[in-house]
């Protein structure tokens, strides 16, 4: 699972993806696109940020809720946590 | 060449009527018989003979699978010019109009979506 984390990580876009979710949460696929494209040249196509939603949701950084007829994204810090235990509080700790 | 009209397709004419004149403020331009359904346009009051706005039936069985999926991304099926994005939302989150994207600053433009009640997203824009 923190394999999953660090990989989904690994790739500027998604983390891009991350930082614009923080902005605001709960973006549809084309406000995330749009921001990408206007904030950051990001041009990568809605296919290839879909993808890369897919890659963060399985990481489980990006939770999908559906609302009606609409997906909204959400980012979801927990899987975070395991990192942050591992490295910076057990450190503390002892 | 000249872009005159283009179309929406909506679910029902005269619910799309309503929703485009009394909500979003468009007036009424052509209303004609056209087939079993209505050859219904509307324009914009500050542009009376500028391009129409086709409100077409969605009958045909394409059309639902490609809304669907268009909608449940998030993209929006076209874009109107409004002077102020978020001035606009105000107003028409006060009728009860719902947005799936809030308005935002892109680049030069600063656009919001919201949903037509008819079966589309539409983008608004402004040139801030």
């Amino acid at each position: 699972m923190v394999g999953d984390v660090f990989k989904a990580l690994a790739d500027p876009t998604r983390r891009t993806i991350l930082d614009e979710l923080t902005v605001r949460d709960g973006q549809t696929l084309f406000e995330i696109c749009s921001r990408l494209a206007t904030n950051h040249g990001l041009t990568s196509s809605r296919q290839a940020v879909s993808q890369h939603l897919d890659v963060l949701e399985a990481a489980g950084l990006v939770e999908i809720r559906r609302e009606g007829r609409y997906k909204f994204h959400y980012i979801n810090t927990a899987p975070l946590e395991p990192i942050v235990e591992r490295w910076l509080r057990a450190r503390g700790q002892t | 060449m000249r872009i005159t009209v283009m179309s929406v397709f909506v679910d029902d004419q005269e619910k799309a009527l309503r929703f485009y004149t009394e909500v979003l403020g468009f007036v009424p331009k052509h209303d004609l018989p056209a087939g079993g359904a209505r050859w219904l346009t509307v324009v914009s009051p500050d542009d009376p003979d500028g391009t129409e706005l086709l409100l077409e039936p969605s009958g045909h069985p394409a059309v639902k699978p490609f809304r669907d999926a268009l909608v449940a991304d998030g993209i929006p099926f076209t874009m109107f010019a409004v002077p102020d994005v978020r001035a606009e939302y105000e107003r028409l989150r006060a009728l009860g109009v719902r947005f799936t994207q809030e308005p935002t600053q892109m680049g030069p433009v600063t656009t919001a979506v919201f949903d037509d009640t008819c079966g589309n997203l539409i983008q608004i824009a402004d040139p801030s």
